[in-house]
């Protein structure tokens, strides 16, 4: 039996003394184990990639990628999108760095489109929440949404509609390839942990107790009734309802968790998380900076109708 | 000496800022502290993480915050 499962079990059943299957026991069943699970796959998670993170920096990306096109580039870059650390503040500045020294658009597209929405913590808070099964189906959907819609904006040439002085701009060498020891590697990761739990512990917390609410107090299968396979347009609206939610995707995973206990299929929620990640507002203003608004609007409309295709893929065979 | 504090506003940019301030007032050397916050002005310098921090024109480092004390170090 999983130990996190025996904890919580033990904790609400035999310490508190409350009886399982009532709604109360349920729900802070729900929390314990969501917290606590969730918690331990974070720091073990955000800490291993952020070891290996210091052996990938964009400045080794972008000499690995090259000036060469070709899809199997695409796939490469999105896959180093996966294990590049991602803010909204840095996307610009890997934008131009990479257009700057020449990598093409499309594979750019690759990677600034797959890194925001597959990253350590994602992945980690998936795992412990709806599962590894559709974690991997989450990381390798937005692995091949990056590949291909990249490789659409590459063949679409549009590179008149980056501003001008992304390649005006001369990009300088940056530093030195650091050598590091791995004392200070594993400070490093160790820091980096620290600082993201510290950043997004508030929003799994409120995340899981919403969940841990609806798990035990909403009705059996009341998102079936409402947003079920058969509703057609449930991916769509989940995937519209996702743009504007950004910062607090960590605590909408357990949420969507506990969305699908209660019937939501499992394509609908992925898909909603994708557009959660993938499509943030305050990235899209500060891309303004570096892409022209028809640019901007292309790229959202790709990715957006890939997260739709995937959702409703993913209702399909799941 | 010329200290650049490289970074477009984010939260871990100005605590960047707050610690090389610190840093250089513990050490009380003189030094000119200047923030870049264009986009175009830190990719002419190469860096693709922000923060970054460069010295005289040469980049220290990228994508991290060091604390006071590190940056003590570094700067002597």
């Amino acid at each position: 039996m999983d130990p996190f499962k025996a904890f919580a079990d033990w904790l609400i059943y035999t310490v508190f003394g409350y009886e399982a299957g009532t709604h109360a026991g349920d729900a802070l069943n729900f929390f314990v184990y969501d917290v606590i699970k969730i918690f331990f796959l974070l720091m073990a998670m955000i800490f291993l990639v952020s070891y290996i993170r210091t052996y990938i920096t964009p400045e080794r990306a972008r000499k690995f990628l090259g000036d060469r096109t070709g899809i199997q580039y695409n796939l490469m870059a999105a896959m180093v999108g996966v294990v590049t650390p991602f803010c909204s503040c840095s996307s610009v500045p890997i934008f131009i760095g990479f257009v700057g020294a020449g990598v093409p658009l499309g594979v750019t597209f690759s990677f600034l489109i797959t890194s925001p929405m597959v990253n350590e913590a994602a992945v980690a808070v998936l795992g412990g929440s709806i599962g590894w099964v559709a974690t991997a189906v989450y990381v390798i959907s937005g692995i091949l949404i990056g590949t291909f819609g990249g490789y659409i904006i590459g063949k679409l040439k549009l590179e008149h509609l980056v501003e001008d002085f992304v390649y005006k701009t001369f990009i300088g060498e940056g530093m030195d390839p650091e050598t590091m020891a791995w004392q200070e590697r594993r400070d490093w990761a160790w820091g980096e942990t620290m600082d993201i739990v510290k950043k997004v512990w508030p929003y799994i917390i409120i995340g899981v107790g919403v969940g841990a609410l609806f798990h035990g107090y909403a009705p059996e299968g009341i998102m079936a009734d409402y947003a079920g396979k058969d509703n057609l347009f449930a991916v769509p609206i989940a995937v519209g309802l996702g743009v504007p939610l950004y910062s607090n995707v960590m605590g909408l995973i357990p949420i969507a968790e506990s969305l699908i206990g209660k019937g939501l299929p499992v394509g609908t929620a992925l898909a909603f998380l994708m557009s959660v990640t993938a499509l943030s507002l305050p990235e899209l203003i500060i891309l303004k900076k570096v892409l022209k608004p028809k640019l901007i609007m292309i790229f959202v409309a790709i990715v957006t109708i890939g997260i739709i295709i995937t959702g409703y893929m993913f209702n399909m065979i799941l | 000496m010329k200290i650049e504090v490289l970074g477009s506003g984010c939260a871990k940019c100005k605590t960047l800022e707050n610690n090389v301030r610190e840093a250089v007032k513990e050490l009380a050397i003189e030094v000119e502290i200047v923030k870049v916050d264009d986009f175009a002005e830190i990719a002419k310098r190469g860096v693709m993480m922000t923060p970054a921090l460069v010295v005289d024109g040469k980049v220290l480092f990228s994508g991290k915050v060091p604390d006071i004390d590190k940056l003590k170090r570094m700067l002597i």
